[in-house]
Protein backbone atom coordinates (compact mmCIF):
# COMPACT_ATOMS: atom_id res chain seq x y z
CA UNK A 1 0.00 0.00 0.00
CA UNK A 2 2.71 2.04 0.98
CA UNK A 3 5.00 0.94 -1.71
CA UNK A 4 4.79 3.96 -4.21
CA UNK A 5 6.51 6.71 -1.72
CA UNK A 6 9.70 4.65 -2.28
CA UNK A 7 9.25 6.68 -5.29
CA UNK A 8 9.12 9.89 -4.32
CA UNK A 9 11.19 12.26 -2.13
CA UNK A 10 8.56 12.78 0.79
CA UNK A 11 11.05 13.58 3.58
CA UNK A 12 12.57 16.14 1.11
CA UNK A 13 9.65 17.83 0.08
CA UNK A 14 8.29 18.41 3.72
CA UNK A 15 12.27 19.60 4.04
CA UNK A 16 11.88 22.30 1.53
CA UNK A 17 8.50 23.74 3.17
CA UNK A 18 10.60 23.80 6.42
CA UNK A 19 13.24 25.67 4.87
CA UNK A 20 10.60 27.86 3.34
CA UNK A 21 9.12 28.64 6.38
CA UNK A 22 12.24 28.86 8.94
CA UNK A 23 13.90 31.42 6.05
CA UNK A 24 10.63 33.86 5.89
CA UNK A 25 9.76 33.03 9.47
CA UNK A 26 13.43 35.10 10.51
CA UNK A 27 13.02 37.48 7.46
CA UNK A 28 9.57 38.58 7.61
CA UNK A 29 10.38 38.84 11.66
CA UNK A 30 13.18 41.14 11.35
CA UNK A 31 11.48 43.19 8.32
CA UNK A 32 8.30 43.14 10.38
CA UNK A 33 10.10 44.29 13.59
CA UNK A 34 11.46 47.47 11.46
CA UNK A 35 8.29 47.90 10.02
CA UNK A 36 6.75 48.46 13.19
CA UNK A 37 9.14 50.31 14.50
CA UNK A 38 8.21 52.96 12.05
CA UNK A 39 4.44 52.62 12.28
CA UNK A 40 5.13 53.65 16.02
CA UNK A 41 7.68 55.82 15.82
CA UNK A 42 7.54 59.73 16.51
CA UNK A 43 8.57 60.47 12.73
CA UNK A 44 5.72 61.17 10.55
CA UNK A 45 7.07 60.41 7.21
CA UNK A 46 8.18 56.52 8.25
CA UNK A 47 5.38 56.32 9.86
CA UNK A 48 2.87 57.29 7.00
CA UNK A 49 5.13 54.57 4.69
CA UNK A 50 4.90 51.88 7.76
CA UNK A 51 1.18 52.44 7.43
CA UNK A 52 1.07 52.64 3.45
CA UNK A 53 3.03 49.59 3.28
CA UNK A 54 1.20 47.20 5.51
CA UNK A 55 -2.49 48.38 3.71
CA UNK A 56 -1.06 47.50 0.24
CA UNK A 57 0.92 44.27 0.86
CA UNK A 58 -1.93 42.75 3.03
CA UNK A 59 -4.64 43.38 0.55
CA UNK A 60 -2.25 41.68 -2.31
CA UNK A 61 -2.80 38.32 -2.48
CA UNK A 62 0.18 36.20 -1.42
CA UNK A 63 -0.14 34.34 -4.82
CA UNK A 64 -0.30 37.57 -6.76
CA UNK A 65 3.18 39.04 -5.05
CA UNK A 66 5.16 35.22 -5.39
CA UNK A 67 3.79 35.09 -9.19
CA UNK A 68 5.15 38.37 -9.45
CA UNK A 69 8.36 37.79 -7.94
CA UNK A 70 9.01 35.10 -10.94
CA UNK A 71 7.14 36.72 -13.65
CA UNK A 72 8.54 40.77 -13.20
CA UNK A 73 11.33 40.50 -11.14
CA UNK A 74 13.31 37.34 -12.33
CA UNK A 75 11.77 36.96 -15.93
CA UNK A 76 11.28 40.66 -16.73
CA UNK A 77 13.56 42.52 -14.48
CA UNK A 78 16.23 40.08 -14.68
CA UNK A 79 16.92 40.03 -10.75
CA UNK A 80 18.57 36.51 -9.91
CA UNK A 81 19.14 37.08 -6.39
CA UNK A 82 22.57 35.91 -6.70
CA UNK A 83 22.11 32.52 -7.63
CA UNK A 84 22.74 30.87 -11.33
CA UNK A 85 20.21 27.70 -11.19
CA UNK A 86 16.52 27.90 -12.10
CA UNK A 87 15.47 25.73 -8.86
CA UNK A 88 17.88 28.06 -6.26
CA UNK A 89 16.34 31.32 -8.39
CA UNK A 90 12.44 29.92 -7.75
CA UNK A 91 13.41 29.13 -4.10
CA UNK A 92 15.19 32.96 -3.11
CA UNK A 93 12.38 34.24 -4.94
CA UNK A 94 9.70 32.33 -3.13
CA UNK A 95 12.04 33.46 0.53
CA UNK A 96 11.38 37.12 -1.11
CA UNK A 97 7.68 37.20 -1.53
CA UNK A 98 7.15 35.44 1.60
CA UNK A 99 8.79 37.80 3.68
CA UNK A 100 7.12 40.64 1.81
CA UNK A 101 4.28 39.41 2.37
CA UNK A 102 4.04 38.00 6.10
CA UNK A 103 6.04 40.93 7.46
CA UNK A 104 3.05 43.25 6.97
CA UNK A 105 1.60 40.69 9.69
CA UNK A 106 4.39 40.29 11.81
CA UNK A 107 4.20 43.90 11.81
CA UNK A 108 0.52 44.19 12.95
CA UNK A 109 1.05 41.63 15.61
CA UNK A 110 3.86 43.67 17.58
CA UNK A 111 1.32 46.80 16.82
CA UNK A 112 -1.40 45.05 18.99
CA UNK A 113 1.03 44.10 21.69
CA UNK A 114 2.11 47.30 22.01
CA UNK A 115 -1.26 49.14 22.01
CA UNK A 116 -2.06 45.95 24.80
CA UNK A 117 0.24 47.96 27.61
CA UNK A 118 -1.58 50.27 28.90
CA UNK A 119 -0.83 54.19 29.01
CA UNK A 120 -1.04 54.32 33.02
CA UNK A 121 2.29 52.20 32.97
CA UNK A 122 4.38 54.68 30.82
CA UNK A 123 2.91 58.01 32.61
CA UNK A 124 3.52 55.95 35.80
CA UNK A 125 6.92 55.35 34.79
CA UNK A 126 7.43 58.96 33.52
CA UNK A 127 6.33 59.93 37.02
CA UNK A 128 8.64 58.60 39.26
CA UNK A 129 11.53 59.82 37.09
CA UNK A 130 12.88 57.35 34.51
CA UNK A 131 14.12 58.43 30.90
CA UNK A 132 12.86 57.63 27.82
CA UNK A 133 15.32 54.54 26.85
CA UNK A 134 14.32 53.48 30.64
CA UNK A 135 10.56 53.62 30.05
CA UNK A 136 10.69 52.05 26.82
CA UNK A 137 13.02 49.11 28.00
CA UNK A 138 12.45 48.36 31.30
CA UNK A 139 7.86 49.25 30.91
CA UNK A 140 6.54 48.96 27.80
CA UNK A 141 8.57 46.68 25.57
CA UNK A 142 9.16 43.87 27.91
CA UNK A 143 5.04 43.96 28.24
CA UNK A 144 4.46 44.32 24.43
CA UNK A 145 6.64 41.25 23.79
CA UNK A 146 5.20 39.44 25.92
CA UNK A 147 1.39 39.45 24.77
CA UNK A 148 2.20 39.66 21.34
CA UNK A 149 3.79 35.89 21.55
CA UNK A 150 0.41 34.87 20.68
CA UNK A 151 -0.97 36.67 17.55
CA UNK A 152 3.28 35.94 16.00
CA UNK A 153 2.42 32.38 16.49
CA UNK A 154 -1.19 32.93 14.59
CA UNK A 155 1.48 34.67 12.01
CA UNK A 156 3.82 31.55 12.15
CA UNK A 157 1.64 28.92 11.32
CA UNK A 158 0.09 30.42 8.92
CA UNK A 159 3.35 30.98 6.82
CA UNK A 160 3.60 27.97 7.12
CA UNK A 161 0.83 27.14 5.26
CA UNK A 162 1.41 30.11 2.80
CA UNK A 163 4.56 27.89 1.68
CA UNK A 164 2.37 25.99 -0.03
CA UNK A 165 1.80 28.91 -2.69
CA UNK A 166 5.45 28.82 -3.51
CA UNK A 167 4.35 25.61 -5.94
CA UNK A 168 2.59 28.53 -8.03
CA UNK A 169 6.69 29.08 -8.88
CA UNK A 170 7.76 25.62 -9.24
CA UNK A 171 9.54 25.23 -5.80
CA UNK A 172 9.60 21.32 -5.20
CA UNK A 173 7.72 21.76 -1.76
CA UNK A 174 4.97 19.47 -0.64
CA UNK A 175 2.08 20.95 -2.53
CA UNK A 176 3.86 19.92 -5.50
CA UNK A 177 4.75 16.93 -4.47
CA UNK A 178 1.45 15.66 -3.86
CA UNK A 179 0.08 17.55 -7.51
CA UNK A 180 3.24 14.83 -9.23
CA UNK A 181 1.84 12.22 -7.03
CA UNK A 182 -1.70 12.44 -7.62
CA UNK A 183 -1.28 12.03 -11.26
CA UNK A 184 1.35 9.62 -10.96
CA UNK A 185 -0.35 7.26 -8.68
CA UNK A 186 -3.95 5.77 -8.22
CA UNK A 187 -4.38 6.66 -4.47
CA UNK A 188 -6.13 9.86 -4.29
CA UNK A 189 -7.34 9.80 -0.63
CA UNK A 190 -3.88 7.95 0.80
CA UNK A 191 -1.87 10.47 -0.61
CA UNK A 192 -4.26 13.43 0.17
CA UNK A 193 -4.09 11.68 4.11
CA UNK A 194 -0.27 11.53 3.77
CA UNK A 195 0.60 15.28 2.84
CA UNK A 196 -2.54 16.56 5.31
CA UNK A 197 -0.96 14.64 8.17
CA UNK A 198 2.42 16.08 7.09
CA UNK A 199 1.37 19.95 7.72
CA UNK A 200 -0.82 18.99 10.42
CA UNK A 201 2.76 17.28 12.02
CA UNK A 202 4.07 21.00 11.22
CA UNK A 203 1.48 23.06 12.38
CA UNK A 204 -0.28 21.42 15.53
CA UNK A 205 2.71 21.28 17.79
CA UNK A 206 3.94 24.80 17.07
CA UNK A 207 0.51 26.04 17.87
CA UNK A 208 -0.22 24.28 20.75
CA UNK A 209 3.35 24.93 21.92
CA UNK A 210 3.32 28.75 21.27
CA UNK A 211 -0.05 29.09 22.77
CA UNK A 212 0.60 27.45 26.03
CA UNK A 213 4.06 30.06 26.03
CA UNK A 214 1.86 32.72 25.55
CA UNK A 215 -0.65 32.11 27.66
CA UNK A 216 2.72 31.27 30.05
CA UNK A 217 4.45 34.82 29.91
CA UNK A 218 1.38 36.85 29.24
CA UNK A 219 0.68 39.90 31.67
CA UNK A 220 -2.74 39.36 33.46
CA UNK A 221 -4.69 42.28 33.22
CA UNK B 1 1.87 63.46 18.25
CA UNK B 2 2.79 61.32 21.22
CA UNK B 3 1.86 57.88 22.38
CA UNK B 4 2.57 55.57 25.13
CA UNK B 5 6.20 55.02 23.89
CA UNK B 6 7.15 58.37 23.67
CA UNK B 7 6.33 62.10 25.22
CA UNK B 8 6.19 65.45 23.36
CA UNK B 9 9.06 66.46 21.89
CA UNK B 10 11.10 68.94 22.86
CA UNK B 11 13.85 70.87 20.55
CA UNK B 12 16.80 67.89 20.51
CA UNK B 13 14.13 65.19 19.55
CA UNK B 14 12.65 67.35 16.86
CA UNK B 15 15.81 67.91 15.40
CA UNK B 16 16.54 64.36 15.43
CA UNK B 17 13.13 63.85 13.66
CA UNK B 18 13.98 65.94 10.95
CA UNK B 19 17.48 64.42 10.52
CA UNK B 20 15.81 61.33 10.52
CA UNK B 21 12.98 62.44 7.93
CA UNK B 22 15.70 63.66 5.21
CA UNK B 23 17.81 60.11 5.54
CA UNK B 24 14.21 58.20 5.19
CA UNK B 25 13.72 59.97 2.19
CA UNK B 26 17.03 60.15 0.85
CA UNK B 27 16.81 55.86 1.32
CA UNK B 28 13.04 55.81 -0.26
CA UNK B 29 14.07 58.51 -3.29
CA UNK B 30 17.34 56.10 -3.95
CA UNK B 31 14.82 52.78 -3.78
CA UNK B 32 12.57 54.23 -6.62
CA UNK B 33 15.20 55.67 -8.64
CA UNK B 34 16.24 52.44 -8.67
CA UNK B 35 13.00 51.00 -9.77
CA UNK B 36 12.20 53.42 -12.46
CA UNK B 37 16.07 52.73 -13.33
CA UNK B 38 15.69 49.06 -13.81
CA UNK B 39 12.19 49.74 -15.66
CA UNK B 40 13.68 51.61 -18.21
CA UNK B 41 16.57 49.62 -19.21
CA UNK B 42 14.05 46.74 -19.69
CA UNK B 43 11.69 48.68 -21.71
CA UNK B 44 9.25 48.16 -19.48
CA UNK B 45 7.83 51.93 -19.24
CA UNK B 46 6.92 51.83 -22.67
CA UNK B 47 3.79 53.53 -23.67
CA UNK B 48 2.17 50.45 -25.95
CA UNK B 49 2.64 48.57 -23.16
CA UNK B 50 0.48 50.45 -20.62
CA UNK B 51 -2.02 51.73 -23.35
CA UNK B 52 -4.08 48.70 -23.35
CA UNK B 53 -5.25 49.58 -20.00
CA UNK B 54 -6.85 52.89 -21.24
CA UNK B 55 -9.11 50.95 -24.13
CA UNK B 56 -12.39 49.48 -23.17
CA UNK B 57 -11.46 45.84 -24.76
CA UNK B 58 -8.86 44.95 -21.93
CA UNK B 59 -11.48 45.58 -19.37
CA UNK B 60 -14.41 43.67 -20.96
CA UNK B 61 -12.57 41.09 -22.35
CA UNK B 62 -9.93 40.21 -19.81
CA UNK B 63 -10.27 41.95 -16.36
CA UNK B 64 -14.10 42.24 -16.24
CA UNK B 65 -14.53 38.21 -17.00
CA UNK B 66 -11.77 37.33 -14.49
CA UNK B 67 -12.86 39.47 -11.76
CA UNK B 68 -16.27 38.12 -12.09
CA UNK B 69 -15.24 34.42 -11.77
CA UNK B 70 -12.96 35.42 -8.62
CA UNK B 71 -16.57 37.02 -6.91
CA UNK B 72 -18.46 34.13 -8.12
CA UNK B 73 -15.57 31.73 -6.48
CA UNK B 74 -15.86 33.76 -3.31
CA UNK B 75 -19.38 34.32 -3.24
CA UNK B 76 -20.11 30.62 -3.75
CA UNK B 77 -17.38 29.87 -0.65
CA UNK B 78 -18.92 32.03 1.76
CA UNK B 79 -22.72 31.04 1.13
CA UNK B 80 -21.80 27.39 1.39
CA UNK B 81 -19.13 27.74 4.17
CA UNK B 82 -21.54 29.79 6.48
CA UNK B 83 -23.90 27.49 7.42
CA UNK B 84 -21.25 24.57 7.85
CA UNK B 85 -19.52 26.58 9.75
CA UNK B 86 -22.43 27.51 12.21
CA UNK B 87 -23.21 24.48 12.44
CA UNK B 88 -19.85 23.40 13.63
CA UNK B 89 -19.44 25.97 15.69
CA UNK B 90 -22.35 25.47 18.00
CA UNK B 91 -21.73 21.94 18.12
CA UNK B 92 -18.51 22.83 19.47
CA UNK B 93 -20.35 24.32 22.20
CA UNK B 94 -22.92 21.36 22.87
CA UNK B 95 -22.80 20.33 26.50
CA UNK B 96 -22.40 16.23 25.18
CA UNK B 97 -18.90 15.46 24.28
CA UNK B 98 -19.60 13.26 21.70
CA UNK B 99 -21.14 15.95 19.41
CA UNK B 100 -17.91 18.80 21.04
CA UNK B 101 -15.22 15.89 20.34
CA UNK B 102 -15.91 15.57 16.51
CA UNK B 103 -16.53 18.72 15.86
CA UNK B 104 -13.57 20.07 17.46
CA UNK B 105 -11.53 17.12 15.36
CA UNK B 106 -13.26 18.80 12.67
CA UNK B 107 -12.50 22.19 13.21
CA UNK B 108 -8.77 21.51 14.37
CA UNK B 109 -8.03 19.36 11.25
CA UNK B 110 -9.08 21.66 8.13
CA UNK B 111 -7.60 24.62 10.08
CA UNK B 112 -4.17 23.24 9.94
CA UNK B 113 -4.17 22.44 6.51
CA UNK B 114 -3.23 24.53 3.52
CA UNK B 115 -5.98 25.98 1.25
CA UNK B 116 -3.72 24.92 -1.64
CA UNK B 117 -3.97 21.30 -0.44
CA UNK B 118 -7.44 21.00 0.02
CA UNK B 119 -8.35 22.40 -3.51
CA UNK B 120 -5.52 20.13 -5.58
CA UNK B 121 -7.45 17.55 -3.36
CA UNK B 122 -10.82 18.51 -4.59
CA UNK B 123 -9.63 18.72 -8.21
CA UNK B 124 -8.31 15.39 -8.15
CA UNK B 125 -11.09 14.02 -6.36
CA UNK B 126 -14.18 15.55 -8.45
CA UNK B 127 -12.16 14.30 -11.69
CA UNK B 128 -11.94 10.56 -10.04
CA UNK B 129 -15.39 10.01 -8.64
CA UNK B 130 -17.72 12.46 -10.42
CA UNK B 131 -18.51 13.22 -14.09
CA UNK B 132 -18.27 16.74 -13.46
CA UNK B 133 -16.77 18.51 -16.85
CA UNK B 134 -13.68 19.10 -17.24
CA UNK B 135 -14.24 23.24 -17.80
CA UNK B 136 -16.13 23.33 -14.39
CA UNK B 137 -13.76 21.19 -12.26
CA UNK B 138 -11.27 24.36 -11.64
CA UNK B 139 -13.82 26.24 -10.05
CA UNK B 140 -15.86 22.88 -8.18
CA UNK B 141 -11.86 22.35 -6.75
CA UNK B 142 -11.73 25.71 -5.67
CA UNK B 143 -14.74 26.37 -3.86
CA UNK B 144 -14.45 23.05 -2.18
CA UNK B 145 -10.81 24.28 -0.77
CA UNK B 146 -12.03 27.26 0.38
CA UNK B 147 -15.56 26.08 2.10
CA UNK B 148 -13.25 22.84 3.65
CA UNK B 149 -11.05 25.91 5.05
CA UNK B 150 -13.62 28.51 5.80
CA UNK B 151 -16.03 26.56 7.61
CA UNK B 152 -13.76 25.99 10.24
CA UNK B 153 -12.64 29.42 10.30
CA UNK B 154 -15.84 30.54 10.64
CA UNK B 155 -16.76 28.00 13.25
CA UNK B 156 -14.06 28.90 15.37
CA UNK B 157 -15.64 32.46 15.01
CA UNK B 158 -18.96 31.74 15.14
CA UNK B 159 -18.33 30.08 18.87
CA UNK B 160 -16.01 33.22 19.99
CA UNK B 161 -19.06 34.93 18.89
CA UNK B 162 -21.02 33.15 21.19
CA UNK B 163 -18.97 33.07 23.94
CA UNK B 164 -18.68 36.42 24.07
CA UNK B 165 -21.65 37.46 25.22
CA UNK B 166 -22.19 38.17 29.11
CA UNK B 167 -23.27 35.48 30.91
CA UNK B 168 -26.24 37.23 32.35
CA UNK B 169 -27.99 36.66 29.29
CA UNK B 170 -28.29 32.93 29.03
CA UNK B 171 -28.74 32.76 33.10
CA UNK B 172 -31.33 34.88 32.31
CA UNK B 173 -33.40 33.04 30.02
CA UNK B 174 -32.47 29.84 31.78
CA UNK B 175 -34.59 31.87 34.77
CA UNK B 176 -37.27 32.44 32.45
CA UNK B 177 -37.49 28.66 31.76
CA UNK B 178 -35.82 28.32 28.29
CA UNK B 179 -34.58 25.41 26.68
CA UNK B 180 -30.79 24.89 25.64
CA UNK B 181 -32.28 24.59 21.78
CA UNK B 182 -34.39 27.95 22.45
CA UNK B 183 -31.65 30.31 24.44
CA UNK B 184 -29.84 28.81 21.07
CA UNK B 185 -32.31 30.21 18.59
CA UNK B 186 -33.44 33.19 20.92
CA UNK B 187 -31.11 34.79 22.88
CA UNK B 188 -27.72 34.04 21.81
CA UNK B 189 -27.46 33.42 18.16
CA UNK B 190 -29.21 36.31 17.25
CA UNK B 191 -27.01 38.67 19.51
CA UNK B 192 -24.12 36.67 18.24
CA UNK B 193 -24.32 37.42 14.63
CA UNK B 194 -24.50 41.17 14.85
CA UNK B 195 -20.79 40.27 17.04
CA UNK B 196 -19.41 38.39 15.07
CA UNK B 197 -19.58 40.71 11.32
CA UNK B 198 -16.64 42.13 11.81
CA UNK B 199 -14.73 39.20 11.63
CA UNK B 200 -17.16 37.73 9.21
CA UNK B 201 -16.50 40.67 6.63
CA UNK B 202 -12.42 40.40 7.35
CA UNK B 203 -12.96 36.69 6.34
CA UNK B 204 -14.24 37.87 3.10
CA UNK B 205 -10.49 39.56 2.42
CA UNK B 206 -9.32 36.16 3.66
CA UNK B 207 -11.32 34.24 1.00
CA UNK B 208 -11.03 36.85 -1.99
CA UNK B 209 -6.96 36.46 -1.52
CA UNK B 210 -7.37 32.75 -1.81
CA UNK B 211 -8.88 32.24 -5.17
CA UNK B 212 -6.42 33.92 -6.89
CA UNK B 213 -4.36 30.22 -5.55
CA UNK B 214 -6.75 28.83 -8.43
CA UNK B 215 -5.79 30.95 -10.97
CA UNK B 216 -2.45 29.99 -10.43
CA UNK B 217 -2.42 26.25 -9.45
CA UNK B 218 -5.50 25.31 -10.60
CA UNK B 219 -6.20 26.93 -14.28
CA UNK B 220 -9.53 28.73 -12.99
CA UNK B 221 -9.31 31.58 -14.85
CA UNK B 222 -9.84 34.09 -12.43
CA UNK B 223 -8.66 37.68 -12.02
CA UNK B 224 -4.66 36.58 -11.36
CA UNK B 225 -4.47 34.52 -14.39
CA UNK B 226 -6.20 37.19 -16.82
CA UNK B 227 -3.00 39.26 -15.94
CA UNK B 228 -1.00 35.83 -17.45
CA UNK B 229 -3.16 35.96 -20.53
CA UNK B 230 -3.46 39.96 -21.08
CA UNK B 231 0.77 40.18 -21.36
CA UNK B 232 0.56 36.92 -23.91
CA UNK B 233 -2.17 38.80 -25.95
CA UNK B 234 -1.22 42.47 -25.54
CA UNK B 235 2.88 41.49 -25.83
CA UNK B 236 5.04 40.77 -22.56
CA UNK B 237 3.50 43.84 -20.41
CA UNK B 238 3.78 41.77 -17.18
CA UNK B 239 4.37 44.62 -14.96
CA UNK B 240 1.76 46.64 -16.10
CA UNK B 241 -0.80 43.63 -15.65
CA UNK B 242 0.33 42.94 -12.66
CA UNK B 243 0.17 46.19 -11.53
CA UNK B 244 -3.53 46.48 -12.56
CA UNK B 245 -4.48 43.27 -11.01
CA UNK B 246 -2.73 43.56 -8.02
CA UNK B 247 -4.55 47.62 -7.81
CA UNK B 248 -7.91 45.84 -8.23
CA UNK B 249 -7.45 43.48 -5.55
CA UNK B 250 -5.81 46.26 -3.33
CA UNK B 251 -9.18 48.01 -4.05
CA UNK B 252 -11.16 45.33 -3.21
CA UNK B 253 -9.86 43.85 0.27
CA UNK B 254 -9.23 47.46 1.06
CA UNK B 255 -12.81 48.63 1.07
CA UNK B 256 -14.00 44.60 2.91
CA UNK B 257 -11.01 46.03 5.45
CA UNK B 258 -12.40 49.42 5.98
CA UNK B 259 -15.97 48.29 6.01
CA UNK B 260 -15.12 45.72 8.95
CA UNK B 261 -13.66 48.30 10.59
CA UNK B 262 -16.14 50.49 10.75
CA UNK B 263 -18.76 47.88 11.56
CA UNK B 264 -16.58 47.21 14.58
CA UNK B 265 -16.51 50.83 16.25
CA UNK B 266 -19.79 51.12 15.21
CA UNK B 267 -21.03 47.61 17.19
CA UNK B 268 -18.47 49.14 19.91
CA UNK B 269 -20.32 52.35 20.80
CA UNK B 270 -23.88 51.08 19.93
CA UNK B 271 -25.77 51.39 23.63
CA UNK B 272 -28.04 49.15 22.72
CA UNK B 273 -26.52 45.55 22.78
CA UNK B 274 -24.41 44.31 25.15
CA UNK B 275 -21.14 44.95 23.83
CA UNK B 276 -20.47 41.83 22.53
CA UNK B 277 -17.90 42.23 19.47
CA UNK B 278 -15.77 39.59 17.72
CA UNK B 279 -13.01 41.61 16.61
CA UNK B 280 -11.30 41.80 13.10
CA UNK B 281 -8.00 39.93 14.99
CA UNK B 282 -10.19 38.18 17.95
CA UNK B 283 -11.30 34.73 16.60
CA UNK B 284 -7.91 33.66 16.63
CA UNK B 285 -7.49 34.57 20.10
CA UNK B 286 -10.73 32.47 21.04
CA UNK B 287 -9.45 29.12 19.83
CA UNK B 288 -8.51 26.92 22.44
CA UNK B 289 -5.34 25.12 20.76
CA UNK B 290 -4.69 27.81 18.19
CA UNK B 291 -4.06 25.91 15.39
CA UNK B 292 -4.30 28.55 12.85
CA UNK B 293 -5.60 32.03 12.49
CA UNK B 294 -8.55 33.29 12.23
CA UNK B 295 -7.25 36.42 11.43
CA UNK B 296 -6.92 37.91 8.17
CA UNK B 297 -3.26 35.85 7.08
Amino acid sequence: MFDFLEDYDLLGAFWTTVQLAVLSAVGSLIWGTLLAAMRVGPVPLMRGFGTAYVNIVRNIPLTVIILFTSLGLNQTLGVSLGANDVETINFRLAVLGLILYTSSFVCEALRSGINTVPVGQAEAARAIGLSFNQVLGLIVLPQAFRSSVVPLANVLIALIKNTTVAAAIGVAEAAVLMKEMIENEAQLLLISAIIAFGFVVLTLPTGLFLGWVGKKVAVKR
Amino acid sequence: MSSVLYDAQGPRAKRRNVILTVVFLVALAALLWWVFGTLKDKGQLEWALWEPFFHTEAWSTYIWPGLQNTLKAAALAVIIAMPLGAVLGIARLSDHAWVRAPAAIVVEFFRSIPVLVLMIFGLALFAEYTNVSSDDRPLYAVVTGLVLYNASVLAEIVRAGILSLPKGQSEAAMAIGLRKGQLMRLILLPQAVTAMLPAIVSQLVVIVKDTALGGAVLTYSELLSSANTMSGYYGANIIASFTVVALIFIALNFALTSFAGWLERRLRRAKKSTGAVVGVNDAEVAGTTGTGPGGTV
